[in-house]
């Protein structure tokens, strides 16, 4: 099995969902024209931009609204052959908003939503004050994709092994990670937090033999700069592609099933940690609900 | 045969402020073409240029984001000004082959204050800061342009500059640097070693320098500040090489001056004040 996936670095229009849906529309016909990839990946917050404070209940919407939007920009690019893409959004549902990304099969008759993911996560120091404006998540799922079972991780879920983890052992072989990630650090030549996210992800897909697929917002928000470089990393924790700090751009590349099986050959971490989770789990020094204990 | 020792010694992060200057000017005239064009539409920039180097290196990276041809350097000198300050200020316009404006502020200034002849120079100073920002702003919306700011992170966190003068213009591309990295980054710009290597001053008094006045240099305030908004203590500065009275001299500048880094105190009395509850990013 394989599939070309392309990761969109997006600069989104602040608070204009419909200009940056339009936008979305022109590189669905850019892709479309060109060699149509099985699965389009944009960024965290790519329809609104990410620092949104007391603005994102304005811009809150329904991950259904963007299904439909999605389709009918999909279908006017590329008619019915179909497309998975991932959208990172600000989601309103039944009153509460989150911090989201939709997984949904575009094109054929009718789209089909696969999956929203809600950020666990919420940065909530420095200069982020996610817990402040939006709920948390409170699951990491594996689903059934057209091509990989994946699972979705938003930027600081990234961060935390754990979460790529739980992926993993649920069964996850592709991890896509929206992200709208601050640039910060100058002493290098490569800006610090991007050289951080490389060696999370590259660890991270060498750990679980995974494919990551990361796709960073660009453009300043109020002075802060998201970086983008996007980046594809291979089961064998090899960085495969990686788009550049600041530009738009799409990053590319083909996955292939037979690198996870090889990758998983070679260390069978995943497997390890499969028959040695229950230990773990057992543990009561482990700070977990119910006083320690696991309930039975 | 001893075993071979590998060690590593110091608790505190060797350099703070090391940077890569040419990955700053990347990113600062990208922050700055972001802001002025594709946020806000303008293209034009207004610089009001010292002769020092914070004004010099703002005036290169605006005219590397928007073309020499969309800068517009104003040199505001008062009758006390130094002919140096001048000078330099007509150097970085000549390098740049930017648009000029020279606006001789003697009159205003003096004008205020033949009423206030008593002002000591904290305050003639301040007047003087305060009407180059009038001039700025208005210039700015002459030429449909875009006041740029010039403040460093070394004065900003020292209170070091005229509150709503200095800080006033709503871009500004250096605020997060120290003053010893805009040195750097001036270098990769290509800032004339003249302008550079001169000792820092407000030209307000004829002489006084800005590190003669904080009473400490800034290659030794810039390594305090950095270390000290990372939350080390005194006693790991001192460790390190800082004296306790450096440390102090730093310390209480950077803590009687928070309010000058903030917006004016507004009473708050509802569950909608502006900044307290209603919350709206500035670029909304």
């Amino acid at each position: 099995m394989h599939a070309s996936v392309a990761a969109v670095q997006f600069q989104p229009r602040k608070g204009e969902i419909e200009a940056n849906l339009e936008r979305i529309g022109e590189i669905f016909a850019q892709l479309a024209g060109e060699e149509p990839p099985d699965l389009i990946i944009f960024p965290e917050a790519c329809t609104t931009g990410y620092f949104l404070e007391g603005a994102v209940h304005e811009l809150a919407r329904s991950a259904e609204e963007y299904v439909e939007e999605l389709q009918r920009r999909w279908r006017a690019a590329a008619g019915s052959r179909r497309v998975d893409v991932v959208l990172g959004f600000y989601e309103h549902e039944s009153g509460t908003v989150y911090n989201a990304a939709l997984y949904a099969t575009l094109g054929g008759e009718r789209a089909q939503l696969r999956h929203v993911h809600r950020k666990l996560f919420l940065p909530t120091y420095g200069v982020f004050d996610e817990a402040r404006f939006v709920s948390r998540g409170r699951r990491i799922s594996s689903f059934a994709t057209s091509a990989f079972p994946s699972a979705i991780l938003i930027c600081e879920d990234a961060w935390h092994s754990i979460s790529a983890t739980v992926a993993a052992l649920k069964g996850a072989q592709l991890v896509l990670i929206p992200s709208a990630s601050p640039g910060r650090g100058i002493a290098g030549p490569e800006i610090e937090t991007v050289a951080h996210w490389r060696t999370l992800l590259q660890n991270t897909a060498l750990e679980h033999g995974v494919y990551i697929v990361y796709a960073g917002l660009v453009g300043f928000e109020g002075g802060k700069g998201f970086t983008g470089t996007s980046m594809i990393v291979a089961p064998d924790g090899r960085c495969v592609a990686s788009g550049p700090p600041f530009d738009e751009c799409v990053v590319r590349a083909t996955l292939d099933s037979d690198a996870i099986d090889v990758a998983r050959a070679g260390l069978p971490f995943i497997g390890d940690l499969r028959s040695v989770l229950p230990d773990l789990l057992l543990d009561q020094e482990l700070p977990l609900p119910h006083g320690g204990r696991v309930a039975p | 045969m001893p075993l071979r020792a590998i060690r590593a010694d110091g608790i505190l992060p060797e350099e703070p402020l090391a940077i890569d200057a040419a990955l700053v000017e990347r990113w600062l005239v990208r922050f700055l073409a972001d802001e002025l064009v594709r946020r806000r539409g303008i293209r034009t920039a207004v610089v009001g240029l010292s002769g020092g180097v914070d004004s010099a290196v703002t005036a290169y990276l605006c005219a590397r984001a928007l073309g020499p041809e969309n800068l517009i350097c104003v040199r505001m000198p008062y009758a006390t000004s130094s002919r140096a300050s001048l000078d330099h200020a007509a150097m970085v316009i000549a390098d740049l082959g930017c648009r000029e404006r020279t606006i001789e502020i003697t009159g205003a200034v003096d004008g205020y204050l033949q009423f206030e002849p008593d002002a000591d120079g904290r305050r003639r100073g301040n007047v003087m800061a305060r009407t180059r920002m009038l001039v700025l702003f208005d210039l700015s919306q002459r030429y449909g342009g875009l006041p740029i700011g010039t403040g460093n992170k070394s004065e900003r966190l020292l209170g070091y500059f005229t509150w709503h003068a200095d800080d006033a213009p709503p871009l500004n591309p250096l605020g997060d640097l120290f003053k010893t990295q805009v040195w750097a980054l001036a270098r990769q710009l290509g800032v004339s070693r003249e302008i550079v290597e001169k000792a820092p001053t407000a030209d307000l008094v004829e002489g006084l320098t800005d590190e003669g006045e904080l009473g400490i240099t800034y290659q030794r305030a810039d390594p305090i500040l950095a270390y000290l908004l990372l939350g080390y203590r005194d006693q790991t500065l001192h460790r390190a090489g800082f004296t306790y009275a450096e440390v102090q001299l730093v310390r209480r500048r950077l803590e009687s001056t928070h309010w000058k880094r903030h917006l004016p105190t507004t009473a708050m009395l509802t569950n909608t004040a502006i900044n307290e509850f209603y919350l709206r990013p500035v670029d909304y």
